[in-house]
């Protein structure tokens, strides 16, 4: 036999857990709705366009091993890092391509980011005419995936310095990152850990 | 500032101390030292190097080794590997090695199937170190950085390059001539190269060697041996 009081106990406690369930479940439904009231899929801004203008690339050609001018026209940004990135990212899909002189895979999106960092003078300053050190971060399904060879490493290495020399005439020196880190090579030899003169990779005449 | 400049002058003479360097010989005379050739197979260990067919750049660069020591003793010269078994052997034991043999030319021996859109072909590397004012010869005993000390060998290395070029030319196999940046090589204080065969590529199997690359390998060690007989029968192998 239960004692009264504890049966009238137990109702008061079920009727509290129901009434409590209740105001939980109409107050995430009333956040639910705040939030979806709150999100606006309009864009804020505008896509900018970028203009088109000349770049040029230095395209690998593994039959003869030589690294040569290519002209293209393409919308390139404004920003130097990101002018950059994206001419980068059409050298890498011209190697995407299936009639590549130098077949890489994964194209534009190997490239993570490309940093530009002024070089300090002698008297430690940088200003903005300072000669300026690119850091290209590979994806990792880039180094990955790149065919292993001495020479087919050293053409990746030697065209991407080369293009960034001949669209951005301030870079002189190029490291090369993958997923942000340091690594020893690209793909078993070209060696990642040293700082590459992208003047010493321009074609010699 | 007399008082001043003596613990600097100090500190850093303590901290020239510090840097590893490579003890070099003045270049020798002619004929004074036996003429010795350092073969250094590429990778090793759990460093495969790239696939060529079913088999590992390690191994490939092993066999070579092999292949050109035997044919390199058969015409006299003497041969020192930088490894004999499939184990890794550090860039710096590499570079000690050749070092230490006083070597005549030293070949950094690599792999890897041809491109697809090439041939068959022997590429040629120097190391992408700027060239530094030679030894002179009589000079004696010097130090120079051991990361650099390749330096001071460019032009050396570069002529090794050219006999190398003609005698594999020669034998009708296409050369490609550039510049890379490899620890080992660098660290090498005698004319030196990174010497990558590539075998044509399979046609209807991208990651296929083609059937007749034994072929190939012979034609390319025999043009080597060639190579190393004329370098030393040019008379200065380590005269700068």
């Amino acid at each position: 036999m239960i004692p009264r009081h504890q049966t009238a106990l137990f109702g008061i406690l079920l009727l509290a857990s129901v009434i409590m369930g209740a105001v939980l479940w109409n107050q995430m439904r009333r956040a639910h709705e705040r939030l979806l009231r709150g999100q606006d899929s309009a864009p804020t801004q505008a896509p900018q366009v970028a203009a088109a203008e000349q770049a040029t690339l230095m395209v690998a050609n593994d039959a003869d091993d030589s690294v040569g001018p290519r002209l293209l026209t393409l919308p390139l940004p404004e920003n130097p890092e990101a002018r950059a990135r994206a001419v980068l990212g059409k050298l890498l899909d011209l190697y995407a391509a299936p009639d590549s002189t130098h077949p890489l895979p994964g194209g534009a999106s190997s490239i993570a980011q490309v940093f530009l960092v002024p070089i300090a003078d002698a008297g430690g300053k940088a200003s903005a005419t300072s000669p300026e050190l690119a850091v290209v971060n590979f994806t990792n399904a880039f180094a990955a995936g790149h065919p292993s060879g001495l020479e087919t490493e050293s053409q990746t290495i030697r065209s991407i310095c080369a293009t960034l020399n001949a669209n951005l005439p301030r870079v002189t020196q190029v490291r090369f990152l993958v997923d942000g880190q340091t690594r020893a090579t690209l793909a078993g030899h070209a060696d990642l850990t040293r700082t590459y003169l992208a003047a010493d990779a321009a074609p010699r005449p | 500032m007399a008082a001043l400049g003596r613990p600097l002058w100090l500190l850093a003479a303590v901290a020239a101390a510090c840097q590893p360097f490579a003890v070099t010989q003045a270049p020798p005379a002619v004929g004074a030292t036996r003429f010795v050739v350092v073969l250094d197979a590429a990778h090793g260990g759990d460093d495969l190097g790239a696939r060529l067919g079913n088999q590992a750049e390690k191994d490939y660069t092993l066999a070579l080794s092999v292949k050109l020591r035997s044919l390199l003793m058969a015409r006299g010269i003497a041969v020192v590997t930088t490894r004999e078994s499939g184990a890794d052997v550090d860039p710096e034991r590499r570079a000690e090695i050749a070092n230490r043999a006083n070597a005549a030319a030293c070949l950094n021996l690599h792999a890897a199937l041809a491109s697809a859109n090439s041939g068959p072909a022997v590429h040629l590397f120097l190391s992408a170190l700027s060239p530094t004012p030679d030894a002179r010869p009589g000079a004696g005993i010097r130090l120079v950085p051991w990361r650099t000390a390749q330096s001071a060998w460019i032009r050396r290395s570069l002529a090794l390059a050219g006999v190398l070029n003609t005698a594999l030319t020669q034998a009708g196999i296409t050369v490609t001539l550039g510049r890379t940046a490899l620890t080992a090589i660098d660290s090498m204080a005698c004319p030196a190269l990174a010497v990558e065969i590539a075998p044509q590529r399979q046609a209807d199997a991208q990651d296929a060697v083609s059937a007749d690359h034994t072929a190939f390998e012979t034609k390319v060690a025999d043009a080597l041996a060639a190579a190393l007989v004329e370098w030393r029968s040019e008379g200065g192998p380590r005269r700068p």
